[in-house]
């Protein structure tokens, strides 16, 4: 039954990572484009998450805590570049 | 079996969650519509997976582990940040500075407020220096 659910799960996950990719290539705004990248880090330490289950062990929490705090660390930079104009002033 | 039908609850609603909020990502009308989606991914989508990776090392595997409760404080205490950083974008790039609401008072929006105002009224000390110069 868990492997069931955790098929579901991955290709929920697989699928929302297809349409943030679909909304990379034609957004909108530039906005929309940094949010899309956010989500899919999201998407991504989700994934991480599920396939550790999947294989048993606790290795990749270590990654997708990494892949965490890369993607805050650009999405923030992004933000400020538009904003500001200057990432560290 | 109790541990496994909750597992895979946990499993089942975060992977609904996680596809809810990519496809509001595409579906919603607005800039700001669809700044309010994701967050559903990333509190329920992200937290339910790595809830039910806790409850799987625990009762499955036999070992406890706190990983995810690190990753899930890290992703709860940097999305309102990043949702802040992106709407001020939206706020930046989309709107002009006269289409906006009135504040509701004398100071304008944040992104449109230039630093040496911004510096005027938010550091008192050199309110009450330059006073302090003026008057001695």
């Amino acid at each position: 039954m868990i492997g069931v659910a955790l098929t579901f799960s991955i290709a929920c996950f697989g699928l929302g990572l297809l349409l943030n990719i679909y909304r990379i290539v034609n957004a909108p705004t530039v906005g929309d484009r940094i949010l899309a990248l956010d989500t899919m880090v999201i998407n991504a330490i989700a994934l991480l998450a599920l396939f550790g289950i999947l294989e048993g062990t606790a290795v990749y929490f270590e990654a997708s805590m990494i892949i965490a705090m890369t993607g805050f660390i650009s999405t923030v930079s992004y933000t400020r570049y538009l904003l500001r104009g200057d990432i560290i002033e | 079996m109790l541990v496994e039908i909750l597992i895979s609850l946990c499993l089942v609603i975060s992977g609904i969650f996680g596809l809810v909020g990519s496809v509001g990502l595409i579906k919603l009308p607005d800039a700001m519509m669809r700044l309010h989606a994701p967050t559903k991914a990333t509190t329920l989508g992200v937290g339910g997976a790595l809830i039910a990776s806790m409850l799987y090392f625990y009762f499955v595997v036999g070992r406890f582990s706190f990983h995810e409760l690190m990753i899930t404080l890290f992703l709860f205490l940097t999305a309102p940040i990043t949702g802040h950083f992106i709407a001020k974008t939206h706020l930046h790039l989309g709107h002009k500075p006269e289409d906006l609401p009135p504040t509701g008072s004398e100071r304008p929006w944040a992104n449109y407020e230039s630093d040496e105002s911004r510096a005027a009224i938010e550091t008192p000390e050199s309110a009450v220096n330059e006073a302090a110069r003026k008057s001695g």
